[in-house]
């Protein structure tokens, strides 16, 4: 039997635990120290970039690796379109920056959203020839695209400012700007997973073939949930570079090992799920940079231990690992945090209780 | 029951056209020429392996054939992917079931529906509110995601699905995921879905196998019914030809991927190519 709380209740509780959060979000600008805040601003960044990526791998079940190659897209664009010209002028030291780039200047939300829908047109010019690939070879060929776009940024001097990356991007992603987006993910992801698109993305996921049969156009709408993540990547990736201010192209920043992390974050949280997500978002944040420690040098037994650069990543990489082997549906598996399911769980401990 | 009789006066439906499919080296479907008529309930049977399922596969654009032509309803389907075949009105289940597993049955069928939304020639299918399906197609992602006067279709596409897992006896399960139904009724829940397609023809795959000789039986009464309420044309796989004897008013039967034998039940069972076909191979339920 299916149980359900009334439609009216459920939206009032949604609508206070938003402003209830909202608050928080407040007091935690106020009161908490720039260190911590920039973790939990991080939260919210990789919220969005896990979010995007569940909906394209966990939802739809297109083994995407390409995901790095779209959140890089939406920091170069942005991050070019918030430089000062005479930042801009200043930092191209090797070769001086295309014209028709050295002179836009835009605000946050115009660079944010040309991020994101760049990054959507790229994920639309690679779809038509990568979602005709499936399983392995995808996931090898989206990997691939993503890599070509870290290249392009490396070599395209005149445009990315090459291996320097890009210095002094201002610092605009705060709480507000983080949150916000990540609200708006949220509820474009959500809405788009609760209607007859989304049922059909799961189908497509569950089996192929039959969602062909019952008059699925697949490639059609794998290559909508495709742009949709790509866009939101974009965002996540235009947050990204206003909150870690240089942007550079090594393997490391925007390359495959973000693509890893990120899907590290929805394995965890468990793929589906976009509650899974947030939760594998916010842990990830939370533990790397708890383990930064790791990396600094250390005293065991009296003795100095230098520290070990990519130690952090090392373990978490085990965590993964193991999270693959003994509990592969992660923490929600294909479940939602929502009132119903809360109210349902209460009322089965209730019942057996 | 009245005796089937073989109807000549009704047009066409389908129409398969020498058609022959290899793989590789092997011809797992070798000319095969066969029409379906309109409101036809014909039985293709044949042991494992003669190329049955391949025929379906061909029918609804899984495989396209190395030769020949398909023309359904009047229309040249051969080069055709599958979903624009479903959604000119032929439906299909699967040998293996194929449900949505981690879905539920509700949802199930819901998706079944989905096409009728996204095609903007489905205009046959679906009239809601009196307008029609094209216009409803268009922005139909928007729509569904903004949530503006979207929420109206899904309400009517929910009564739908509902009403039909009603009439399927499926009522106490709808909430259930696909995967967590008796076996029985998976096979049902199939059918379900390709109902909710709302098609002209339907393709059941071996829909008995796996059971019992009474659960065969309700299952071909079941077969019967729904071909009168949903106003149907039905092609019925099986590979126990006394399943079908009691149904169909046709039967084709094929062996390495050829038709051996086509014609009335009676004229099937008395057919020598068909009888030396039994005794001199072994054939599954017989
Ligand atoms: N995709 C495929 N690739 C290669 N051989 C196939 C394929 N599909 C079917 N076959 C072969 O075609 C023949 C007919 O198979 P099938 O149509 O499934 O038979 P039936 O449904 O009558 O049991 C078999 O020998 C089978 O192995
Ligand atoms: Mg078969």
């Amino acid at each position: 039997m299916e149980r359900k709380l009334p439609k009216k209740l459920n939206f009032v509780l949604t609508l206070l635990f938003i402003l209830f959060v909202a608050f928080l979000l407040y007091l935690a600008n106020e009161k908490l120290d720039e260190y911590v805040l920039r973790v939990v601003r991080l939260i919210a960044i990789y919220g969005v970039m896990a979010v995007s990526l569940n909906l394209i791998n966990g939802i739809t079940g297109i083994f995407s690796l390409g995901h790095a190659g779209f959140i890089l897209v939406g920091a170069y664009t942005s991050a070019l379109l918030t430089l000062s010209p005479e930042q801009k002028m200043m930092s191209f030291i090797i070769e001086p920056i295309v014209p028709w780039l050295a002179n836009v200047h835009t605000d946050f939300l115009t660079a944010t959203l040309a991020g994101g829908a760049l990054s959507a047109l790229f994920a639309f010019l690679i779809g038509w020839p990568i979602l005709r690939l499936s399983g392995d070879y995808l996931a090898i060929a989206s990997l691939g695209f993503a890599e070509v776009i870290r290249i392009f940024a490396l070599n395209a001097i005149s445009i990315t400012n090459g291996p320097l990356g890009l210095k002094g991007i201002p610092e605009y992603s705060n709480i507000w700007w983080c949150y916000g987006w990540l609200f708006v993910t949220v509820i474009f992801v959500a809405s788009l997973v609760n209607s007859s698109y989304g049922r059909a993305l799961k189908a497509i996921r569950e089996d192929r073939v039959a969602a062909e049969v019952m008059g699925i156009n697949v490639f059609k709408h794998q290559l909508i949930s495709f742009v949709v993540g790509a866009f939101f990547a974009g965002v996540s990736g235009a947050l990204y570079a206003h909150w870690l201010t240089t942007i550079d192209p090594r393997v490391t920043t925007l390359g495959p090992m973000l693509t890893f992390y990120v899907l590290i974050m929805i394995v965890l949280g468990g793929l589906g799920s976009i509650s899974g997500s947030l939760i594998g978002a916010a842990l990830f944040a939370i533990l790397f940079e708890w383990l930064r420690d790791l990396e600094e040098p250390f005293v065991l037994f009296g003795m100095r231990v230098p520290g070990i650069k990519g130690m952090r990543t090392l373990v978490i990489s085990v965590i993964f690992i193991l999270v693959m082997i003994f509990w592969q549906r992660g923490i929600m598996g294909r479940e939602e945090l929502t009132w119903n399911n809360i109210y349902r769980w209460l009322k089965r401990r209730g019942e057996s209780g | 029951m009245t005796s089937p009789t073989l109807d000549l006066s009704r047009k066409p439906i389908l129409i398969l056209d020498q058609v022959t499919m290899q793989f590789g080296g092997l011809v797992a479907v070798d000319d095969f020429t066969a029409e379906i008529r309109q409101g036809e309930l014909v039985g293709l049977i044949g042991p494992n392996g003669a190329g049955k399922t391949t025929v379906f596969n061909l029918i609804t654009g899984i495989y396209h054939p190395t030769k020949g032509k398909i023309v359904f309803d009047g229309i040249d389907i051969t080069p055709l992917k599958p979903h624009q075949i479903t959604h000119l009105g032929i439906a299909r289940t699967f040998q293996n079931i194929r449900l949505f597993s981690d879905m539920t049955v509700l949802e199930n069928v819901l998706v079944a529906q989905h096409h009728k939304f996204t095609n903007p020639d489905a205009d046959r299918i679906l009239k809601i509110n009196g307008k029609s399906a094209k216009r409803v197609a268009n922005f139909w992602f928007w729509r569904s995601v903004l949530k503006v006067g979207y929420l109206k279709f899904e309400k009517e596409m929910v009564s739908k699905a509902k009403e039909l897992i009603e009439k399927l006896g499926l009522s106490k399960f709808m909430h259930e995921k696909a995967s967590a139904l008796p076996y029985g009724d998976q096979r049902k829940l199939e059918i379900a879905r390709a109902l909710a397609t709302d098609p002209k023809l339907l393709l059941l795959d071996e829909p008995a196998a796996g059971m019992n000789p009474k659960e065969t039986e309700d299952l071909m009464r079941f077969v019967e019914r729904i071909r009168e309420e949903f106003d149907l044309t039905i092609f019925l796989i099986e590979h126990d030809m006394k399943v079908v004897m009691g149904i169909c008013e046709r039967i084709i039967v094929m062996d390495y991927g050829r038709i051996i034998a086509e014609g009335t039940p009676k004229e099937i069972q008395n057919n020598p190519k068909v009888i030396e076909a039994y005794l001199g191979r072994e054939w599954e339920g017989v």
